[in-house]
């Protein structure tokens, strides 16, 4: 039977590296792609996500499951990511008038369509990635706080009181938050989501 | 009316397209939406945009990512607790031990017993060499004659300063 996180956190603090080892192979996934989607590169992710581990590492002796592990996990990193963008607002700006619109620009794996490939479903193709690029549009277009709520709600699925925490703000407020980010998000995707009804 | 009432499912609007809401709070919207033609749309559209972000692929961490991690764990001090500085290491603690014991021993040996006796009935000429083996130099320690080859303490010699001065 697995260990819960909290119980591997407390082997971790009593010593046992490879509960670390295991923790970080059960998040580093979900805290890479959150993070990705908070700073849009996924250099920094990485780097962001390593940094996150490390401090979880660095605090095990003080460690005390009074909360979700998750809901600690994910609060260093939305703090991490919200310091990162508020330290690079700047370059970001800079970075952005000149950046094209598509689903890995930031991510430097942005790829080129050959117009030769033999790909049979060449215009579907075409069309998926225009798509994809706009909904990431969209949510990179949110504001911070708002980015980070739809993030923690719909691709980590935590509940409510949980996001409420990590964000540091109330289930009411958190509520609003995000009926604020779908209203935004509906109208960015208006042409997707009137295809979609 | 209808505005108040819209204002306060916005609220709502989320936990209801997720279906976390208590029965009762889900029949409310749902009497809500009935007569809202607005918020009927709003809320479909919600659940359009929630399909549409399940669109965006994964990504995966970078192969070298949990090597990464590892070498900076491995790369962090050993951290000790507060209290650990006054808790002594097992090294001094063995070399405090053995200090102590050899004190115990040494305290209970017979021969410090007559050394005391001894030295009060009047002074070290009274110690059986036997009962300090350890002490090999103990006939430097017993022969007191070059003590008495010691030069003379130096007098004070104020007349004869004053008797420079006079002279000078």
């Amino acid at each position: 039977m697995a260990r819960s996180d909290v119980q591997l956190m407390l082997d971790v603090k009593a010593g046992d590296e490879q509960s670390f080892a295991l923790l970080l192979q059960r998040y580093r996934s979900p805290l890479v792609n959150f993070l990705y989607r908070m700073v849009r590169n996924r250099e920094q992710a990485e780097d962001l996500a390593q940094e996150v581990f490390i401090r979880v590492y660095r605090a095990r002796a003080d460690y005390v499951p009074s909360a979700k592990f998750t809901t600690w996990l994910f609060r260093i990193a939305t703090n991490l990511a919200l310091n990162s963008l508020r330290d690079t607002r700047h370059q970001r700006m800079d970075i952005s008038l000149d950046a094209p619109l598509s689903a890995d620009a930031e991510s430097g794996d942005e790829r080129t369509l050959d117009v030769t490939d033999k790909h049979p479903d060449i215009e579907q193709h075409l069309v998926e990635e225009a798509r994809k690029a706009m909904i990431k549009h969209a949510i990179d277009k949110l504001p911070e706080k708002q980015r980070a709520a739809v993030l923690l709600h719909k691709y980590q699925e935590l509940d409510y009181g949980e996001i409420a925490k990590i964000l540091a703000c109330s289930e009411s407020a958190l509520k609003s938050l995000l009926f604020r980010a779908y209203e935004t998000l509906r109208v960015e995707l208006a042409p997707l989501v009137s295809g979609a009804k | 009316m209808e505005d108040m009432s819209c204002s306060r499912i916005e609220k709502q609007m989320m936990p209801y397209v997720d279906g976390r809401l208590k029965v009762s709070e889900q029949q409310q919207v749902e009497t809500h939406l009935a007569a809202c033609a607005a918020c009927r749309v709003r809320v479909n559209e919600f659940r359009a945009v929630s399909g549409l972000l399940d669109e965006l692929p994964q990504i995966e961490p970078s192969g070298a990512f949990d090597a990464r991690v590892r070498a900076r764990v491995a790369a962090e001090p050993v951290k000790q607790s507060w209290w650990a500085v006054f808790a002594p290491s097992p090294r001094a603690a063995f070399a405090a031990s053995l200090l102590l014991l050899a004190t115990i021993w040494i305290g209970s040996r017979p021969g410090n017993v007559n050394t005391t006796n001894s030295a009060a009935n009047g002074g070290v000429q009274n110690i059986d060499p036997n009962d300090l083996p350890v002490l090999e130099n103990y006939d430097i320690l017993a022969n007191f004659e070059p003590l008495t080859e010691l030069p003379q303490p130096v007098q004070a010699d104020e007349p004869d300063d004053s008797d420079s001065n006079q002279s000078m």
